[in-house]
């Protein structure tokens, strides 16, 4: 058995990045839950837009030759913002069009109108990337940058994508902090997330409020998108939907609703895949290879659920009338 | 300065308010009495427009408000402390004061925060805290507090009694007798009608969404009906 300390560090380095991409997604569907109890389906699309809108600027950059007088850390900033700015605004846009007006409906229609968006943005970007490029599939284009390691110690080097990753995502996570606690907006977003009557009766206009939130949680995915262009390179319009299902499934895990939740629930479940995809083998004497991973996953996130129903973080009952 | 005419309000098919009219004059500290389900709630939640109006019309100084959304109401000088509280459980006591203000362009002010605090030196004590720990009472202190927040012209309070023990409801209304005294107008829906008559100046008694009794508290105290239904004979 080989559990030498260099590869379980960088397994542990794999599954943090990709818990911390997880962790990004899952806060756009915690946070819509969180003000309206639905749970927007279309996330999962709203998350490739950004992947897109990212490449279609660094591809447009390296076209024009202005990427290789740019600073790298000016490109990677400016696409993370553009992706955010896309995302976010698109998922405004759908709730103003595709949910808003059903918000008095039954539960059910709002989340079917949320399927029917999905489908509908899955193949608004196959269309509008098969006129422009003749195909839907788009590699990101290399910062040299991305493809260098950063050495730690005699045996342990760490990619630098993998890096980028860690470190936008905190960046992105201490933002989203301070807003969500230390701003009247992020107050007036907990306030209408606790009791939407009552946040009227203040003043606040609860349907900006919600808009709001479908911005920042949908910015929080645009950039989680444009991430995971630059660590995995390859994406098509199709590629929201495992990352999207998995980042739900890690909002349920830490608690939906609950923003640390999505994050820790993010990051268990990034970790437990790592490990899966590269110890199962392993341990099981190869009767289970990697490609079990999701399998071994979801069952560990099964067991913790039927323990802890309301996921690690969330509350066991809801306070007040 | 509030006047309510003619209001219709339907629940579906409920006719919940028949034709209510009544008016809150400037100062006043006026009484909506009934029993449970007679509207008293509803007519409050009518006129800060959680609910909407069949017909009839809702003025404030002249000014229809009827047609406005809930969150304009407050920045028109109404601030309506609901019926159970509704504080916000999981912000802390500074943090639901400072949503109380949120139609105030600068926030909430020193000055204000130091008024709620002077009225309920217990909320200052517990500033930190998060609201859903609170008592009950400390928890009605807190939604008042959060209503006068937003510097209201106009306070609705709707059964600041309910739950409390006897000592705590007495504090409350004296407080709530102390804002009204302050310039604040007053409409207090209560089922403690004996307590809403002995501070209030004028009442009206609804039931099954129509007014049928109004007059001055004294009045009403007196009153055969309102002594046999809510005074306890």
């Amino acid at each position: 058995m080989d559990f030498s300390s260099g590869i379980f560090f960088q397994v542990a380095v794999d599954g943090i990045v990709l818990g911390f991409m997880y962790a990004l997604i899952a806060l756009g569907y915690t946070m819509v839950y969180g003000v309206l109890e639905f749970i927007n389906f279309a996330h999962s699309e709203i998350f490739i837009l950004g992947a897109f809108v990212g490449a279609e600027l660094l591809l447009g950059l390296e076209a024009s030759g202005a990427l290789a007088t740019l600073h790298p850390a000016a490109v990677i900033l400016m696409i993370v913002l553009a992706g955010m700015l896309a995302s976010g605004l698109a998922a405004a846009a759908l709730e103003r069009i595709a949910y808003r007006p059903l918000r008095g409906a039954p539960r059910l229609v709002p989340l079917i109108s949320a399927i029917g968006a999905s489908f509908f943005l899955q193949d608004f970007i196959r269309f509008i990337e098969s006129l422009w490029r003749n195909t839907f599939y788009l590699n990101y284009p290399t910062l040299d940058i991305l493809d260098q390691n950063l050495t730690l110690g005699a045996a342990v080097e760490i990619p630098f994508k993998s890096v980028l990753v860690i470190f936008t995502a905190l960046a992105m996570l201490a933002g989203l902090y301070l807003f969500v606690n230390k701003t009247k907006l992020g107050t007036a977003i907990r306030a209408v997330a606790q009791d939407p009557d009552a946040a009227a009766l203040m003043g606040i206009p609860v349907d900006r409020i919600i808009t709001l939130t479908f911005f920042v949680g949908g910015a929080m995915g645009g950039a989680a998108g444009v991430l995971f262009g630059l660590h995995y390179s390859l994406i098509n319009p199709y590629s929201g939907f495992v990352p999207g299902l998995k980042a739900f499934t890690a909002a349920v895990l830490g608690g939906i609703g609950n923003i640390p939740g999505a994050v820790l629930g993010g990051l268990v479940l990034g970790l437990m895949e790592a490990f899966a995809a590269s110890y199962l083998a392993v341990i099981t004497n190869g009767a289970f290879g990697a490609e079990y991973k999701d399998v071994f996953a979801f069952a560990v996130l099964i067991l913790i659920l039927i323990f802890r129903p309301k996921g690690l973080l969330g509350e066991t009952v809801r306070e007040g009338a | 300065m509030l006047r309510v005419d003619d209001l219709h309000v339907y629940y579906d098919a409920i006719h919940a308010l028949q034709g209510v009219s009544f008016r809150v004059d400037k100062g006043e500290m006026v009484t909506l009495l009934g029993a449970n389900g007679a509207g008293k709630s509803t007519t409050l939640k009518t006129i800060s427009a959680l609910l909407r109006a069949k017909s009839g019309t809702i003025e404030l100084e002249g000014a229809r408000l009827d047609r406005l959304p809930a969150h304009e109401i407050v920045r028109r000088g109404i601030a309506h402390v609901p019926e159970g509280r509704r504080v916000f459980p999981r912000l802390s006591v500074l943090e639901n004061l400072q949503t109380g203000a949120y139609s105030q362009s600068g926030g909430a002010s020193a000055d204000d925060l130091e008024r709620v605090f002077n009225l309920f030196p217990r909320l200052k004590e517990r500033i930190r805290q998060k609201a859903g720990t609170l008592s009950g009472g400390e928890q009605q202190m807190l939604a008042i507090g959060r209503g006068l927040m937003a510097c209201p012209k106009m306070l609705l309070l709707d059964e600041p009694s309910m739950g409390l023990a006897p000592i705590l409801v007495e504090q409350i209304f004296a407080i709530v007798q102390a804002i009204n005294k302050e310039g604040v107008t007053v409409l207090l829906v209560e089922q403690n009608a004996a307590m809403a008559l002995a501070i209030c100046h004028r009442g009206y008694v609804l039931e099954t969404g129509k007014i049928i009794l109004e007059g001055t508290a004294a009045e009403l105290s007196g009153n055969d009906r309102v002594r046999q239904a809510y005074l306890g004979g």
